[in-house]
């Protein structure tokens, strides 16, 4: 049998499908007219199996296999998900497919290739077809530096794809697609997953920076730790939230979900303001695709302005505190006029 | 305890020179170093070591050069390192070079017996592609965490771990052997973990220790030889472009007139009304 179609999986662990699923439908949809064959969608789920099927068929699936477990925890084993996702590949046989490349999909992604001897490719921006009717992959690496295009020769071809970069494609509530429901005992449980034990959530994230549209960060530049309440506030001010370098997550000032850069968030908001952050290269990987990048700058010549549309040269905390002022005369003007 | 930690010889990512036409590294512009992710993976072995007692093996797959970081994996207290080198190895892909490591371990375990942990960085400056930690588990058959930013307990049958999952970081027990992907920053027990800085003493001691050289034919025994290298991995870079050539001209604004400019683009952008 020869592999057709993309197979995408849609990213259930908590109860919630992410929606970086619908990103994935909508892009498969795309590469769907020059793959051939048609559009699957892989879940696990343990209870409102019909409305995640009927999401995922609205956003772009022509037929969607759930697996459906007993337990949250199970729900939460990777492992799980890995043979579920071997299962469906085994089923129907794609030429692609297609995982979010959240933490969990950046985990689980590459147990499903190894299971499989095939190849994968991680974290990518961009895939199209090829003149020779080939997939290629787009991703970055060397800390972002290079942006290489590759291949995979064995099927099917696996991609995780970066959140965010795609469009979430518009919902059609009338779409009909086809079902299968398998209950993962179904299946013969690999013994490793039988190795993990999901003992719960310990903490849920504060803030996904991701998925903030508007993000004021902080760096070096930042003179103690109270301060930063500051640029928080700045941020709140303008809908946003704070970010911040890696040296303060280091020093202990600042949460680890809060960082922008290679090691922390990568992250592509409409406005990024850079405050008192000279630019190392690794978190100019965090940022760099920002829409619109404010640097606040003692130095003039700081890496950082290479990758700004708008550089303002002063101290930081002078131009922060009195835009925090004006802003909030402004909005005192409204409110008594 | 046998634990084994995997550590990657990347180039140093501040200091490393791209070519900018062909999109690739002048790997002349700056020397190997331990990939900063597996600093943390060392560190947090020596401590397992020192508590529960037992060997920490670092293995690496490098070109012969390689030798030199894991004489630094030595002066930061591993007992044993091993550096599989070999023109066969070459052109590795990250299901490649997952495969030899996990050979190379069960080989190691012809001579130490059980391998019990497994630690590796969550992903590596020079491939960025956090593959080789999970793939390595899959090869012999054992469960994993990936992004684990908190080793929170570990006995000699058991590791309890905090991982990001995304959303949340969750709490998982995993039964050993294991493999463990940590992050940075990392914390052990309750206490954050820092990369020793070397002493002199230790820096010469490394520099005597033996590094033990494994070959392709080495590995012969245990593993396909057909899945090493290039001929092992089903991937291929076909083009590659130097990415960070941004030269935006920004707008420059000196002094208080940044003020009135900031919030002028914020209106003009709707963060403002």
């Amino acid at each position: 049998m020869s592999w057709r179609g993309i197979l995408i999986y849609a990213e259930n662990y908590s109860g919630k499908v992410n929606s970086s699923a619908f990103e994935l439908l909508g892009k498969a949809n795309e590469l769907k007219v020059r793959i051939g064959g048609e559009v699957s969608a892989i879940t696990l789920a343990r209870v409102d199996v019909d409305a995640v099927v009927q999401q995922l068929i609205s956003y772009g699936a022509d037929r969607v296999v759930v697996y459906k477990v007993s337990s949250d925890e199970e729900l939460a084993n990777q492992l799980i998900h890995r043979d579920a996702i071997v299962d469906a590949v085994n089923m129907f046989k794609p030429k692609l497919v297609l995982i979010s490349a959240t933490p969990w999909g950046r985990s689980l992604g590459p147990r499903v290739a190894a299971k499989l001897g095939t190849g994968i490719t991680a974290d990518c921006l961009d895939i199209y077809v090829d003149e020779q009717g080939d997939i290629v992959q787009v991703r970055p690496a060397f800390t972002g530096n290079i942006i290489a295009h590759i291949k995979t020769l064995t099927n099917p071809v696996i991609t995780t794809i970066r959140p965010k970069v795609f469009p979430i494609p518009r919902p059609d509530p009338s779409k009909r697609g086809e079902v299968v429901v398998k209950n993962i005992e179904e299946l013969n449980l690999s013994n490793d997953a039988r190795n993990i034990k999901v003992l719960g959530v310990a903490k849920v994230k504060e803030v996904k920076l991701p998925d903030v549209q508007i993000i004021v960060s902080v760096g070096r530049g930042l003179r103690s730790r109270e301060d930063i309440e500051i640029f928080k506030e700045f941020a709140k001010m303008l809908g946003g939230e704070l970010g911040c370098s890696k040296p303060l997550v280091d020093m202990g000032w600042c949460e680890k979900d809060r960082q922008v850069g290679f090691s922390g968030n990568i992250v592509r908001p409409r406005i990024y303001i850079a405050c008192g952050i000279s630019g190392a290269p690794q978190h100019i990987a965090g940022m760099k695709d920002s829409e619109y990048v404010i640097a606040i700058n003692i130095d003039e010549t700081a890496p950082i302005s290479k990758y700004s549309d708008l550089l303002i040269v002063g101290n930081m905390y002078e131009i922060v505190e009195k835009a925090i002022k004006k802003i909030s005369e402004v909005k005192k003007d409204m409110l008594t006029t | 305890m046998n634990i084994v930690v995997l550590v990657k010889p990347t180039p140093d990512i501040t200091k490393v020179k791209f070519d900018i036409e062909k999109g690739t590294i002048d790997r002349s512009s700056a020397e190997l170093e331990i990939n900063p992710f597996d600093l943390y993976a060392i560190e947090v072995a020596v401590k397992i070591k020192n508590l529960l007692g037992g060997t920490v093996t670092a293995i690496s797959m490098a070109p012969p050069h390689g030798e030199k970081t894991l004489r630094d994996a030595i002066s930061r207290g591993v007992d044993k390192a091993i550096l599989l080198t070999d023109r066969k190895f070459a052109g590795a892909d990250t299901l490649a070079t997952s495969y030899t490591l996990a050979m190379a371990i069960k080989k190691l375990e012809s001579f130490i017996g059980k391998v019990d942990l497994i630690l590796c960085g969550e992903k590596s400056v020079d491939g960025d592609t956090a593959h080789v930690g999970p793939e390595v588990a899959e090869h012999l058959g054992l469960p994993h965490a990936s992004f684990v930013i908190h080793i929170v307990d570990i006995s000699s049958d058991r590791v309890v771990v905090e991982t990001d999952y995304g959303d949340s970081y969750y709490q998982l027990e995993l039964k050993l052997p294991t493999v463990i992907a940590v992050s940075r920053p990392l914390m052990f027990r309750g206490a954050l973990v820092e990369p020793r800085v070397p002493r002199l003493s230790d820096i010469l001691k490394a520099r005597r220790a033996k590094i033990d050289i494994w070959n392709a034919d080495y590995l012969s025994d245990v593993a396909d030889m057909n899945r090493f290298g290039l001929a092992g991995s089903p991937t291929r870079v076909v083009k590659a472009f130097y990415a960070l050539t941004s030269t935006k001209t920004p707008i420059v604004i000196k002094g208080d007139e940044g003020v009135d400019i900031l919030i002028k683009i914020l209106k003009e952008k709707g963060v403002l009304r």
